[in-house]
């Protein structure tokens, strides 16, 4: 009864919690970073250094009035951001941010779940967000919205094949669907996939940023472009949402990439028995390190990189991306023949 | 205790759901997404018989089927948005140029 | 107990979504309405122990076909306003007179059908399957004793997408 209800429960709360507050502390992580790079200090009033800007924020995005266009289709309206949101937190029910440890003298898994097919459920989850991008447009009842709004989406399934290639890459060379399995696969290995698979992690990230509408590639969302994008008629909570997903949409997949190609919970050269030192570190926390970089690289690469032009960012996803997923696919199957 | 006679019942229902949606609307992309009901209903016999005779051919199948709606979905869209560009509607009524 | 208790409400929603998908009168929720229909077939899957074919039905029907109606459906919807597309119900009395057919052809299989023993399907696929695992036997399958309809698929996918750029592009 515990082990089957309470434990589960108790991890949903931890890691939804978590995964919130780590967004809302991403937008000052952002503003900060951005502004270092350009010589500046970024938000220092609220609080100790700023620390407090995301309380901020968030109370000013809360008092906000309410508006919902005339004739915009309220239920759709309603439901576009909570539909972007969603699909970003219940990745986490298999991402895997440790191995069992002993709690309170129980055994407890550092994962929410194990499903046979956990990389394939995010796949799926991943592709159920496009609707909250197109729903957005459309409910707007606005043009610059909707127009936004199918680029936007266009862009996101464009670059989703080149992703699900890279990931079936990384299925062959685990044998497993399993996000555990593929860790485990790692360890056994002796060598993370990123070093494995170089080809495929660099596609990884390329279309991973494309995929979070981030730059160089965010714009169906600039304000430069489109007067905002597919949230132009958002305000207040909703907007704060979309907001919110997006960042979300971030750490998920920086999530995904470390446990797929990083190694997951695993500490830097696993076999190599001089560097033991390093277990004093526990796994879930070497799991955050590693997260973190990826996310620093995110913010990192918008404050450096110019944006791309739509049609650039089309013909980079088809004709580029995709081809270089399939013969990174060809050559891993080939490889896995040969030497097997 | 759920046999298989449930999921039978339950496809059963779903294809005459989609085969009324057919014969009643006359919106051809409503149609198109009736037809697709239809399909998952066999989908689901498919796979209900699979799980209780304990052989994966049923899944085949369901694959299979699932692959030739997604191709039948891209090219009747096709064909409806050629449509809509040179008569303006997506009323089935309307859309009787080879009638003699 | 757990089961019939899921197994009951989830296809109450999708017969619930499937009426209303062929019932309401806006495109767009009809469309909306056939997503989570889609979503609760993945859900019987998943009961059914297909988790393999859960995620390939969410992955392909709900992310990818229904994406494409929904493209379709705001693109038409764009040159002209919704109410201009009328939708006078005809044919409504042969739809429920095939209905009340198929209701009498079921009932009349489940009287038949009661007391007789289910005879399982002895083919060779089934015994000669070396791996454990939905997913796996899965994949056994479709590349050993099923290659042929496998690349035919892809063949028709091919031909597919071919076929829908061409008929959808503006000049050719």
């Amino acid at each position: 009864m515990v082990d089957t209800l309470v434990i589960p429960i108790l991890k949903i709360l931890i890691v939804l919690n978590a995964t919130l507050v780590a967004v809302t502390y991403m937008v000052l992580l952002e503003r900060k970073v951005i502004a270092w790079a350009q010589s500046r200090l970024g938000p220092m009033r609220v609080g100790p250094y700023g620390i407090l800007q995301p309380v901020a924020d968030a109370v000013k995005l809360m008092i906000k009035e309410d508006i919902t266009p005339t004739r915009a289709d309220k239920w759709v309206f309603t439901a576009a951001p909570i539909i972007s949101m969603v699909p970003a937190l219940i990745v986490y029910a298999v991402i895997p941010f440790g191995p069992e440890v002993n709690l309170f003298g129980r055994r407890v898994t550092l994962f929410i779940t194990d499903v046979n097919v956990g990389l394939l459920y995010i796949v799926s989850v991943a592709s159920v967000g496009v609707y909250g991008i197109i729903l957005a447009g459309y409910a707007s009842n606005s043009k610059f919205p909707l127009l936004a709004s199918l680029r936007a989406s266009a862009q996101l399934i464009s670059y989703e094949v080149a992703v699900t290639l890279t990931l079936v890459s990384v299925i062959l060379m685990a044998g497993s669907l399993s996000m555990v399995s593929i860790v485990r696969a790692q360890e056994s290995s002796h060598l993370w996939y990123a070093f494995v698979q170089p080809l495929a992690f660099g596609i990884f990230v390329i279309g991973s940023l494309a995929e979070t509408n981030r730059a160089p590639f965010d714009m169906p969302e600039a304000e430069q472009e489109l007067t905002g994008g597919f949230h132009t008629e958002y305000s207040g909570m909703r907007f704060a949402l979309f907001f919110l997903a997006e960042y979300a949409n971030m750490i998920v997949v920086s999530s995904v990439a470390t446990t797929l190609f990083l190694g997951g919970w695993l500490r830097p050269f696993p076999s190599v028995a001089m560097l033991s030192v390093l277990d004093v570190v526990p796994s879930w926390t070497w799991f955050l390190i590693k997260s973190f970089l990826f996310l620093y690289f995110f913010i990192w690469i918008r404050a450096t990189l110019p944006r791309y032009r739509y049609d650039q960012l089309m013909r980079l996803g088809w004709k580029v991306l995709i081809p270089l997923a399939i013969a990174n696919l060809v050559v891993t199957g080939i490889v896995k023949v040969v030497l097997l | 205790m759920i046999t298989s006679t449930h999921y039978m019942f339950l496809s059963a229902a779903l294809f005459m759901i989609g085969v009324i949606g057919v014969m009643v609307r006359r919106n051809i992309i409503i149609i198109f997404m009736s037809i697709e009901l239809i399909l998952n209903a066999v989908n689901i016999n498919l796979v209900a018989f699979s799980a209780q005779l304990q052989n994966g051919i049923g899944q085949v199948f369901a694959i299979f089927v699932i692959a030739v709606a997604a191709a039948e979905a891209a090219v009747g869209l096709g064909i409806i948005l050629a449509f809509y560009r040179n008569k303006e509607t997506v009323n089935i009524d309307e859309m009787n140029l080879m009638r003699w | 107990m757990g089961e019939a208790i899921a197994f009951y409400f989830i296809a109450a929603c999708i017969l619930g979504f499937a009426v209303l998908v062929i019932s309401t009168k806006d495109t767009v929720h009809s469309v909306l309405f056939l997503v989570l229909d889609f979503l609760f077939v993945a859900a019987l899957y998943v009961l059914l122990g297909a988790a393999f074919l859960a995620a390939i039905q969410i992955l392909v029907y709900a992310g990818g076909i229904v994406v494409l109606y929904l493209f379709v459906v705001m693109l038409v919807n764009l040159k002209r306003p919704p109410e201009a597309h009328s939708d006078p119900h005809r044919q409504t009395r042969l739809g429920f007179g095939m209905a009340a057919a198929v209701i009498v052809e079921l009932g009349a299989v489940a009287l038949y059908s009661t007391g007789k023993p289910v005879v399982p399907l002895a083919s060779a696929a089934t015994a000669a399957i070396p791996v454990s695992g939905n997913t796996e036997q899965v994949g056994w399958l479709l590349y050993t004793s099923y290659l042929i309809p496998f690349e035919i698929a892809s063949m028709l996918l091919l031909v597919a997408m071919i076929g829908a750029i061409v008929l959808a592009k503006r000049e050719l």
